[in-house]
């Protein structure tokens, strides 16, 4: 293997880790406010066929993906009133908000299959998206790409140097110490629940408008489930999650290129691997539940009413 | 403004009558969504609801398509009761299908029903055991989420079935299609009666029900099952095995839904194919819930969900309705079910609580 | 103490404050006043109201009716942010702490300005070292003894120089000695001029405490006092209605050891808990021991390791008369004649949602009961079950309808009352009891100290682990302490006294593990 075909498989790993690095940062952010949200990939699918059809109507991407975020957050809305506002158990309600994203998004999708917009294109950075080497690996990508590495950033910064991000791990961990010094607990979880809303979506926007710039049933094929794992693998830190999303994009795209470096796997068993590769790596973390004590938040998943 | 206030003690009417809510609302929703596509609501429900119960024909449907869910839910429904969440039904019932359906390609040979059926039928739920094992070794070993590893394993094997059609098991005069040999007769479910396609897996799925239901109210066992579902810390106190539990939901859950695999390709479709099952596994997470957990309750849920698969593919054919309709039928039932479940264990007050006292002119702002 | 011409307005008022939840009366109609500078004592049993009323001046919990004046002017505290704007500071009884946060990150969510909690620490540093309450800013919660976590939470009250203090039951988590020193800060704290309201059901402390009390029964006010010039009956009379009852304990000779821990060592499954080191212990036969010990330091890892609800252990280490048991379940040890009534009730003791009929299922599945057992060939045979948990309700005199009912609808006192006497009817040899009376009223105290007392006399080996200490002053015939996860040798109750149990309680008990004092879990 020389240079020339490492550099396009490096290339489409980072774009294929990007939809993993939204949905799974924004489940790290519910998951850091105590808020099990499993309906990850139903978020995703409604935001891959809401910003597909915003954009194949409107030609305009950025509006597309401005409608994979609300719908998104429109389906996080619907999450958080039922968990949150009326105390419905958060497996049950993620489940049921999967299901119901798939059925939704094939419902709506029927009239776009077949359909194509101009997927998102990489940047062209004067002088530097030219140089040799560097230039594909690090200038060329679309503007998400980076936006996804500033995004990491900022969460990380805002989880452990502002007071908001130590108020949403309070919450996380106690939300009835949080309420008995009188923080809104509630709100708080709407937020973070609207904004990993909004990520998911962006995610599955990503994927029907730049990866494969058409709309497909179920498309995400599990990826909302992969980025719930990466979480759990990541141990519920923004960098891990960055690392973990980038092993699963190579994975991915190693799959697709197996074939072409003359490795004689059916097909089905390479596609079989990041599904793998996802039950081994739980089996890694989780295997001294001492690390998930350590890590989780402590009230995930756990129903919480403030009381009267 | 109404006001939320905790019950003394859940509902127990409200835990029957929500269920019958949830659906009430789902009807209503149905109003809005066919005017909204603009279909006459009257002639939908009529397509949807009505029509698939005016033959034997329809009945026998309904009676088949329920039969799969039976049997994935009531698996699902006990584990859901333990806090065991095997959400993998579909993977299972995949690899039930595999294996029974592999016993009778692998013994074309076998003419007799007698032996064979029962052969496929042990092979089929087995297989869903041997499935439904991955996640229970890995969550009683390592402690890894029992939901990703399932759900990751329905991929595994859907396309473990895909790779089997297209390659090994390629009917060989089957003009390049992805699919097995048409299974011989000896290998295929008698049906009930002439006429509908309802075959012996459904009295066998009725019969799994009342077992299971001895199992909740009756068993020991049970018991300790719905503890470990309500409160893990006193089933530990009292020592009741949390890995013990595991395993039996998995083992239930899976051969249950292996059972149903094989009960498909031997019955309705007759081969294998890269696809058997248009979401049972999935669906039956819905049916579970809407059926209380309950094996009377799941049976009545499945009918039901029956009724919207096969309503949803009348609709398609005479009204041009979306097949996705289904689909989005299935989960705002879910929601509603979910939302209304808040009634179990809170009641509405519409007023701020009349309390006598000596001083009524205080008031409190 | 209470000066007739001081014309000062009280900083704190209440006037018929009512809060029902409910059918239930938590506040009913209560005045209260506190003074500037002054100790306050709000006394009253368990289920009295006293927590309600403090939720509703901390902004916590509104009432339903009535007044809060502060400092002669009209007030609505509608949340703890206007309360602490106000100049009033609580420190909660279950700590409002983030365990996985620091103590300058717990103590800057606390502050309504924004500090950084970097910021943060020199001024924690400096109310810390002024008021004799040493903390470390950039340590883990979760780290840190419970002691250490009042002080944290004492001294965030303090940086925002609070004009009242509340104070909820703050000795039940402290030694005697750190009781001591408590109240030399709360006093200081008064001298400077801020009111302390002092939540207690504990007579001596309030009399040696506080200058004026307001006494609470069943959500009314019974009386203000100044404890000072009451004794500790008066008080009683006023809390409960009549006088403080007693408990017989009879004279008994033990027999042959029923329970006996041998050098028990484990290691906490929990990565906050404490791990168990070299522990021996026996109990005998018509024998009731009591190990007293600030929470944290090692009891409930010792009970689960009794229970057998953890087992990585050595076979050895536990044997219940002649049977090792290390290894067995909770289920098997049961079948040993092993007894247990854990801490919480709700949710482990008993499932919430269940009936007491199908509690009584929980752990008598396999016990000896009348007309054999309550599981047949895998089955349930209810009729047994319901009959067993009538029986318990007649006899333990549980106040509830019937056995049909949730055990969430119970009181704490009359479900500890059932599943003690589920336990006891059981018929064990051994009985583990947690916390024995933890929250429950004096009646039903009583009762259930009787209930355990009596079982001891038919020959049981009975354990009690409790914060209580006189409690186990009461009831038991020897007492060992546990601290940092090992538990000191026994002494017979009459031969010692609080303050040698109080010292040995910080650690001090043997010259091997003398490590000094509360902070030896750091």
């Amino acid at each position: 293997m020389n240079a020339e075909q490492l550099i396009p498989i490096l290339a489409s790993t980072v774009g294929a880790a990007t939809p993993l690095v939204y949905a799974s940062l924004g489940e790290l952010m519910v998951e850091r406010a105590g808020v099990l949200n499993l309906g990850v990939e139903g978020m995703m699918l409604v935001g891959a066929i809401a910003g597909f059809a915003v954009a194949s109507q409107t030609g305009s991407l950025t509006l597309g993906f401005a409608a994979g975020a609300a719908a998104g957050m429109t389906l996080a809305l619907l999450f958080g009133f039922l968990t949150l506002t009326l105390q419905a158990n958060q497996v049950a309600t993620g489940l049921a908000l999967s299901l119901f994203g798939i059925g939704l998004s094939a419902f709506v999708g029927r009239e776009f299959v077949g359909k194509v917009v101009d997927g998102l294109k990489g940047l062209s950075i004067p002088w530097l998206s030219d140089l040799p080497l560097v230039g594909p690996l690090l200038f060329r990508f679309d503007a998400l790409v980076y936006a996804s590495l500033v995004l990491f950033v900022a969460m990380q910064w805002f989880l452990n140097r502002t007071r908001a991000g130590l108020l949403v791990r309070a919450v996380g961990e106690s939300p009835q110490a949080a309420h008995a010094l009188g923080y809104p607990v509630i709100a708080i979880r709407y937020l973070a629940v609207l904004f990993g809303g909004a990520m998911s979506g962006l995610a599955g926007a990503y994927l029907s408008q730049a990866i494969t710039p058409m709309w497909v049933e179920s498309m995400t094929a599990g990826r909302g489930w992969i980025a719930l794992a990466l979480v759990v693998f990541a141990t519920w830190k923004p960098w891990r999650v960055v690392l973990g999303a980038y092993l699963f994009g190579g994975v991915t795209i190693l799959q697709l290129h197996a074939q072409g470096f003359g490795v004689s796997i059916p097909p089905e068993f390479l596609s079989m691997l990041p599904y793998l590769a996802t039950i081994i790596v739980l089996v890694i973390i989780c295997r001294d539940p001492k690390t998930i004590l350590l890590n989780q938040p402590v009230s995930l998943g756990l129903r919480y009413h403030p009381g009267a | 403004m109404p006001r939320l206030e905790p019950r003394g003690e859940p509902s127990r009417a409200m835990s029957y009558a929500s269920p019958v809510l949830a659906v009430a609302l789902t009807l209503l929703s149905g109003y809005f969504l066919f005017s909204f596509l603009g279909k006459d609501p009257a002639q939908a429900f009529l397509v949807f609801f009505v029509k698939p119960l005016s033959t034997a024909y329809g009945i026998g449907e309904l009676c088949l398509k329920a039969t799969p869910l039976i049997l994935c839910a009531l698996g699902l429904a006990l584990g859901f009761r333990a806090n065991v969440w095997n959400i993998g039904a579909e993977g299972q019932l995949t690899i039930g299908a595999i294996v029974g359906g592999g016993m009778a390609l692998w013994l074309h040979d076998v003419t007799n029903a007698w032996l064979l059926l029962p052969l496929m039928m042990v092979a089929g739920a087995l297989g869903g055991m041997a499935w439904g094992a991955i996640p229970a070794f890995l969550r009683t070993r390592f402690n890894t989420n029992e939901i990703l590893v399932s759900l990751m394993l329905v991929y595994v094997a859907n396309l473990l079935l895909s790779w089997l059609v297209r390659g090994p098991w390629r009917d060989p005069q089957g003009y390049n299609f992805p699919q097995s040999p048409m299974f011989h007769d000896a290998a295929l479910l008698p049906v009930l009666a002439q006429g509908i396609r309802t075959n012996i897996a459904f009295p066998v799925a009725l019969l799994f029900a009342a077992v299971c239901w001895v199992f909740v109210a009756k068993a020991f066992a049970g018991f300790r099952f719905t503890v470990a579902g309500l409160a893990p810390a006193a089933a530990s106190y009292a020592g009741f095995s949390a890995k013990r539990n595991i395993w039996l939901a998995f083992m239930i859950g899976g051969g249950a839904a292996g059972f149903a695999g094989v009960a498909e390709v031997a019955g309705p479709i007759g081969q294998l194919q890269p696809s058997i099952s248009p979401g049972y596994g999935f669906a039956a997470i819905i049916v579970a819930f809407v059926g209380r957990l309950h094996p009377v309750g799941v049976v009545l849920a499945s009918l039901l969900m029956s009724l919207l698969y096969i309503g949803g593919e009348t609709a398609q054919i005479q009204m041009a309705l979306p097949a996705a309709v289904t689909g989005v039928f299935q989960g705002i039932l879910l929601f509603y079910l979910l939302a209304a479940d808040l009634f179990i264990h809170f009641r509405l007050h519409w007023k701020r609580p009349r309390v006598a006292t000596t001083h009524p002119t205080k008031e409190a702002t | 103490m209470v000066d007739t011409d001081n014309i000062m307005a009280p900083r704190l008022q209440l006037r018929g404050i009512t809060k029902r939840y409910l059918d239930v009366v938590a506040n009913d109609d209560i005045d209260l006043e506190v003074k500037p500078g002054e100790i306050h004592a709000v006394l009253g049993e368990n289920g009295a109201g006293k927590s309600t009323l403090m939720k509703i001046i901390y902004g916590v919990t509104r009432p339903d009716t009535g007044t809060i004046s502060w400092e002669g002017r009209e007030v609505a505290i509608g949340s703890p942010a206007q309360a602490r704007a106000l100049g009033i500071g609580m420190v909660f009884q279950h700590f409002a702490l983030f365990e996985t946060l620091t103590v300058a990150e717990n103590i800057s969510l606390a502050l309504d300005e924004r500090i950084k909690p970097a910021k943060l620490a020199p001024r924690i540093s400096e109310v810390s070292a002024g008021y004799g309450l040493p903390v470390d800013p950039d340590r883990l919660v979760h780290s840190m003894s419970v002691g250490e976590r009042q002080r944290v939470e004492i001294v965030r009250c303090l940086l925002q120089n609070p004009k009242l203090l509340i104070m909820d039951e703050p000795t039940s988590v402290l030694t005697p000695q750190a009781v001591v020193k408590l109240f030399e800060t709360l006093r200081r704290l008064a001298a400077d001029g801020c009111s302390i309201l002092y939540i207690s059901h504990k007579l001596d402390e309030i009399r040696s405490l506080s200058d004026s009390a307001t006494v609470l029964r069943a959500g009314r006010v019974t009386g203000t006092a100044q404890p000072r010039h009451e004794t500790s009956e008066s008080l009683a009379k006023m809390m409960i209605g009549s006088d403080l009852p007693e408990c017989h304990v009879r004279d008994r000779e033990p027999g042959e050891p029923l329970l006996r821990i041998e050098r028990l060592a484990l290691k906490s499954p929990d990565p906050f808990g404490v791990d168990l080191h070299d522990i021996t212990l026996s109990v005998r036969s018509g024998e009731m021991v009591g190990i007293a010990g600030v929470s944290g330091n090692g009891q409930k890892e010792l009970l689960a390791a009794l229970s057998g609800e953890t087992r990585s252990m050595r076979n050895e280490a536990i044997m219940l008369g002649q049977t090792p048991v290390g290894h067995l379940d909770p289920a098997q040890r049961r079948a040993l004649g092993l007894g247990f009534v854990p801490e919480e009730r709700l949710g482990r003791g008993a499932v919430p949602a269940m009936s007491l009929a199908e509690n009584a299922l929980l752990t008598g599945s396999h016990g000896k009961v009348a007309n054999g057992g309550m599981v047949r060939r895998g089955f349930v045979r209810n009729k047994i079950v319901r009959q067993f948990a009538r029986d318990v309700i007649a006899r333990f005199n549980v106040k509830s309808r019937n056995e049909q009912v949730g055990a969430s609808s119970l009181s704490g006192g009359n479900l500890q009352k059932f599943i003690v006497g589920r336990e006891v009817m059981l018929d064990p040899q051994i009985l583990i009891v947690a916390q024995p009376t933890w929250g429950v009223d004096i009646g039903a105290s009583m009762l259930i100290r009787q209930t355990l007392l009596d079982l001891r006399d038919r020959g049981a080996a009975v354990l009690v682990v409790s914060e209580e200490l006189d409690e186990l002053l009461m009831i038991c015939d020897r007492l060992a302490v546990i601290a940092d996860g090992r538990l000191s040798v026994t002494v017979r109750t009459r031969d010692t006294s609080v303050e040698t149990i109080g010292t040995w309680m910080g650690g001090q008990f043997a010259d091997a593990i003398l490590t000094g004092g509360e902070s030896m879990r750091a």
